[in-house]
């Protein structure tokens, strides 16, 4: 049935028509792919710049790589339940099950109380859809969007010859990112607390909670410690100090955290991260959360899962802050990649999590 | 000249709007893992309930496949094309079925909640949560949106050689009610 009467470039024509469909999706997909922005931030981008700023892998978390799994629940106050229809804002005895880590991406570092600590969380109500948040303890976060991120990462990539970062690209990020420079120096001068327990956790990023109604209110917050604080110790040493402490003390004692909302006033940025809000906030006591058991991550309730930022229940949503997008993705990525690693075994081992650690003797 | 048959519209209609769906969702997936910018989250809460969708339609259309028989090829096809043909379109459903449910399990293994609307109503997990499965399912997510891809591709292309070169009736089977011979 082929047409005898074309002509042969008639008949290029066609084949060319034939070509020409397939070729341009095939170009719209490429281009979807990002092949043709090489400047796009992506995940995979965003995971080669961790490991080349010495994020180890190998089963690990991509950040957040020395942790220690910990139950325990959330009690509302029900002070927050006007704000938002969440279920953990009105139910006591939630269970919470949470992660504390040290922030940097090499899973057998050594215990420093500078390095951003962590606390993420699993609240998991028993008729309502469950909240991951993971928090660190600086007051504000250094980094606005996307970009700067990518920017960051790649001015931390460790100089073969020293195992360092340079301080050149250090130095060059700061001269070139002057918008960050208030939040970089908020988080330089915070005052740093002992270890985990005396700690406070700051979601960093906004979100919008909705009530009932449909309001819509923009908060951050923070879990704020219970525990008398305490001022860094600058003679504590031994590899796992800051972990044993934690260990100890939840073995000794249940820790608890209150969380504070803070309200976005008018004039507070919630779309940007590195802007701090203002002193005069109104903020909700939403509740109580009380941690009384530890695990070691191998093994523990925590490891099989990511606490990305975005796993939200009904009544609270995204705010339009950059770096919750840029968090979410980059976290399932990780989640992917180390979920299909062999791994070694933590640095917190189980025999350490289980009794009053012998250990934590040798350090005094 | 009698007017050879043409797929029912029921099946003409499935097919268009599965091929728009699909096309979509390639793009989106592909857009999203690539991407950390201000649309991924409104992107991946769309790619779920659309892939499900799909899911959904797609278990309708090969039901009713398979009590209606689509109009024969053109006898004067080569038999090998004829096989390609019929192999090429088993493999679409096979990816139109087994595609939204990767998606699905690895999420369940994944212990992710699975929000279908909103972040009120999920899906509930369909696999047990293991993580190496999770690991494992969401590379097998990618290489069959790649296959699924190409496969549409060739598709296409094939659908253009028989209505520009061999000029047969079998791209108006799809697009027209009826088909002259
Ligand atoms: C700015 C860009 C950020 C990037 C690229 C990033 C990246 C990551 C990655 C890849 C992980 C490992 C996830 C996993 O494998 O499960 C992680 C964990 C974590 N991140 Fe981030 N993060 C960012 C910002 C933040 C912010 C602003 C906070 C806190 C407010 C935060 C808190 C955490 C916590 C607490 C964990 C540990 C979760 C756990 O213990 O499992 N991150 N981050
Ligand atoms: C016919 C249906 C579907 C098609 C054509 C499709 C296509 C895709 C594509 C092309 C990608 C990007 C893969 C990559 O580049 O690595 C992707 C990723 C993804 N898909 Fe699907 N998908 C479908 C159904 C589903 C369903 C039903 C779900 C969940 C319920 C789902 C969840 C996901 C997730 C979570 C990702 C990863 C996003 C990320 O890495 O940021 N997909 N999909
Ligand atoms: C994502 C896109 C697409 C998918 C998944 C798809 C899938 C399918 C499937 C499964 C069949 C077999 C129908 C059956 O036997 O029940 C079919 C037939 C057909 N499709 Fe598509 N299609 C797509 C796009 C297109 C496009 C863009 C065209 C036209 C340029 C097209 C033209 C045709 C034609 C002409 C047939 C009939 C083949 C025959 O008579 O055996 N399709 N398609």
């Amino acid at each position: 049935m082929v047409a005898k009467s074309t002509g042969p470039s008639r008949s290029a024509l066609r084949w060319l028509g034939v070509a020409a469909a397939p070729a341009a999706l095939a170009f719209g997909f490429f281009w979807a792919g990002g092949w043709f922005s090489p400047n796009r931030v992506t995940q995979n981008r965003l995971m080669a710049e961790l490991h080349d700023a010495g994020s180890y892998g190998h089963g690990f978390r991509r950040a957040h790589a020395k942790g220690v799994c910990v139950t325990g629940r959330f009690d509302a106050s029900g002070a927050a339940a006007s704000v938002s229809k969440a279920a953990i804002f009105r139910e006591q005895s939630v269970p919470v099950v949470g992660r504390f880590a040290l922030g940097a991406g090499q899973p057998y570092v050594a215990d420093n109380p500078a390095t951003v600590r962590s606390m993420a969380l699993r609240f998991m109500p028993k008729d309502a859809p469950e909240w991951r948040a993971a928090m660190n303890d600086p007051p504000v976060l250094p980094l606005r969007d996307a970009q700067d991120v990518s920017d960051f990462f790649s001015s931390q990539r460790l100089d073969p010859a020293t195992g360092k970062p340079d301080p050149a690209r250090i130095r060059a990020f700061g001269a070139t990112h002057p918008w960050l420079k208030a939040a970089a120096e908020k988080n330089a001068h915070r005052v740093v607390s002992s270890g985990f327990a005396d700690d406070t956790y700051h979601s960093l990023d906004s979100f919008l909670l909705v009530a009932e109604n449909g309001t819509k209110t923009a908060v951050r917050w923070a879990m704020v410690p219970m525990q008398p604080v305490a001022p860094a110790d600058a003679a504590t040493a031994g590899r796992d100090h800051l972990f044993q402490r934690l260990i100890a003390d939840l073995h000794d004692h249940p820790l608890q955290w209150r969380m504070v909302l803070t309200v976005a006033g008018p004039h507070d940025a919630v779309n940007d991260p590195s802007q701090s809000w203002a002193q005069d906030d109104r903020t909700i006591e939403a509740g109580t959360l009380t941690l009384d058991t530890v695990e070691s991550e191998d093994g523990g309730p925590c490891t099989g899962f990511t606490f990305d930022p975005l796993i939200l229940p009904p009544g609270i949503i995204p705010s339009d802050d950059p770096i919750l997008q840029l968090r979410s993705g980059a976290y399932m990525r990780s989640f992917a990649l180390r979920s299909g690693e062999k791994r070694g075994p933590s640095a917190i081992t189980p025999a350490m999590t289980q009794a009053p650690a012998a250990e934590s003797e040798k350090k005094s | 000249m009698t007017p050879a048959p043409s797929f029912s519209p029921v099946a003409r209609v499935l097919h268009w709007l599965m091929a728009v769906m699909i096309l979509s969702m390639l793009f989106i997936g592909l857009f999203m893992a690539s991407s950390v910018g201000p649309g991924y989250h409104r992107l991946v809460s769309l790619h779920r309930p659309l892939g499900i969708a799909i899911l959904v339609l797609a278990l309708l259309r090969l039901t009713y496949r398979l009590r209606h028989a689509p109009p024969p090829l053109p006898d004067d096809l080569p038999a090998v094309l004829k096989l390609a043909a019929k192999g090429s379109h088993i493999l679409l459903y096979a990816l139109m079925i087994a595609l939204p449910l990767v998606g699905w399990g690895m999420l369940s293994a994944g212990g992710y909640p699975i929000p279908l609307w909103g972040n009120g109503v999920l899906l509930p997990p369909i696999l047990p949560h293991n993580p190496a499965v999770w690991s494992w399912l969401r590379s097998a997510h990618t290489v069959l949106a790649f296959t699924l891809f190409g496969l549409v591709l060739v598709h296409i292309g094939a659908a253009l050689f028989h209505g520009l070169i061999r000029r047969d009736a079998v791209l108006e089977s799809m697009t027209h009610r009826k088909r002259s011979e």
